[in-house]
């Protein structure tokens, strides 16, 4: 008969969370940042089907990085869970902060009894009417928690990247300026992210139904941030770039 | 508790079907309504035109012989690119807009893309037939659909029936108790290639001309300022007119009837 081998607690919780965030830091990253008109979402996703940032509701959008089935299965979730709240009561009634507890239940949950932890890290943004009323809630993969102010990054590189968004983040700032924040601190020092390596999204704070709108193709382009002077025209990436819009790395954005 | 189901179990972008899993879909109905207690929402048109649909729908609704209301509005946009007006029992056919609207938002944004026009007219069609035993008993709800097809860049329309029959119009569609007069104004009206003015125009005064013969649709109320409710579906989406334009429309026609009748002020 075999026994089993006694692990401390903390050293079995230890290594599950190093395991979810070795799986979520394969993947990029994404960031958030609240400017004037809205919530700026901003992806690395060399994949033009497979989404990491989508509408939930009227004024709620979500994000998340790491393992794309098992983000995708929570914002499926969400949608049915706001959809089916606003037909039950009233489409007031949605709101993020429910939604971001009822994620940071289901992820702990998942966390400390299942077989393995969900290698994702998610968002939750609600626009509020004005920049006061914004809601950005960051959850981890054990269902932390967090509540962010003005911006907020999610992923493998984040500790980087939020360096360089905080030098950057300004309140109140236009579409061109968060969009330039966001991309510079994504793409770092060394990199340019074009069109097609970025999915971008904002949630319009001036739109009273559904606030959610894809940011694409040519108003993409017209908002990136202009190369630094020395190229004249925008030159296909260094090969670094096409390794990453590969299809293998395509079919799972993560 | 977030709505989560096994791969096998799972209802997929179908918000009908996730409604019933939860356990919020209404119990089925089975007795017979007495139609005098029930309020009916009446006359609607759609017109096709130039650059998509005009969808027109009066604003009374009836029990009986009484008005119960006269302000309720029967044409709901059903997605940016599409729009439905109602006739029938008034209860049941608002909460099947509702419950189409959010179908297809609920499909768009579990599936990430839009369900094709075609896809929506069916859909309102199986919504219709899962409603036939109501409307056995007296509950009927005869919607009509018209929405901007993107992928062939045309208005289309789309009439039905209570059994969830679906049909497609090339002109125009009315349902309601006064249908039978709006459609025959329509129909003398109506050419190929209307412009959005004389589509506009035109669905006014059919209303007009329902109001006038059936005492359950309503005809503009310049005293309260009650228009009917008018919407345009084209490749710029659903629009829905100002009660300005449409009180200048009103009184426009109503000036021309008066010119024909003689009468002078």
């Amino acid at each position: 008969m075999s026994m089993p081998f006694y692990v401390a607690p903390e050293q079995m919780m230890k290594d599950r969370a190093d395991y979810a965030r070795k799986g979520i830091a394969r993947g990029r990253s994404l960031v958030a940042v609240a400017f004037a008109d809205g919530i700026l979402l901003c992806a690395e996703n060399p994949s033009r089907m497979l989404r990491k940032i989508s509408e939930i509701y009227d004024r709620i959008g979500f994000a998340g990085v790491g393992k794309y089935n098992e983000f995708d299965q929570l914002r499926i979730a969400g949608v049915r869970h706001a959809d089916l709240k606003g037909f039950s009561f009233s489409r007031e009634d949605v709101d993020a902060r429910s939604l971001a507890n009822q994620y940071a239940q289901m992820l702990g949950q998942v966390f400390t009894h299942e077989m393995k932890p969900m290698e994702v890290e998610i968002l939750v943004a609600e626009v509020g009417k004005d920049l006061d009323g914004d809601q950005l809630f960051h959850i981890q993969y054990d269902g932390t928690l967090v509540d962010e102010q003005g911006f907020t990054v999610l992923g493998g590189d984040a500790e980087a990247i939020r360096g360089r968004l905080s030098q950057a983040f300004e309140v109140g700032a236009s579409l061109d300026g968060a969009v330039a924040a966001a991309v510079n601190a994504l793409a770092g020092q060394d990199r340019r992210l074009g069109n097609a390596d970025l999915e971008v999204a904002v949630l319009d704070r001036g739109v009273d139904h559904r606030a959610f709108r894809r940011i694409v193709d040519d108003e993409l382009e017209a908002l990136l941030p202009s190369e630094p002077a020395t190229k004249p025209e925008p030159e296909p990436e260094p090969a670094s770039t096409d390794v990453e819009s590969a299809p293998e790395s395509a079919a799972d954005p993560s | 508790m977030l709505p989560s189901f096994s791969p096998a179990d799972d209802p997929g972008p179908d918000f009908g079907a996730l409604v019933r899993r939860v356990g919020l879909a209404a119990p089925p109905v089975d007795v017979s309504a007495d139609p005098n207690a029930i309020t009916h929402g009446t006359t609607c048109i759609a017109v096709r035109y130039a650059d998509g649909v005009v969808m027109a729908g009066d604003r009374r609704a009836t029990s009986g012989n009484w008005i119960s209301h006269r302000t309720i509005e029967k044409v709901f946009p059903a997605d940016r690119y599409s729009g439905v007006a109602i006739a029938g029992a008034a209860g049941p056919a608002v909460e099947m807009v509702r419950l189409f609207q959010l179908q297809l938002e609920h499909y768009e944004k579990v599936e990430g893309s839009h369900l094709s026009l075609e896809g929506k007219a069916n859909q309102l069609s199986q919504m219709i037939r899962n409603h036939l035993p109501a409307a056995m008993s007296g509950m009927a709800v005869v919607p009509i659909f018209a929405g901007y097809d993107l992928k062939r860049g045309v208005g289309r329309l789309f009439q039905y029936d209570i059994t969830g029959g679906r049909y497609e119009e090339s002109d125009y569609a009315a349902t309601g108790s006064g249908s039978m007069h709006a459609a025959t104004v329509t129909k003398l009206g109506f050419r190929p290639g209307l412009t959005r003015d004389e589509a506009v125009d035109l669905a006014i005064h059919a209303l007009w001309q329902a109001a006038d013969e059936d005492s359950a649709t309503g005809g503009p109320d310049l005293i309260r300022k009650i228009f009917p409710v008018i919407a345009t579906i084209t490749a710029q989406g659903f629009q829905r007119l100002g009660d300005e334009e449409l009180e200048e429309r009103s009184r426009a026609l109503i000036s021309e009837i008066e010119e024909r009748r003689g009468v002078t002020s």
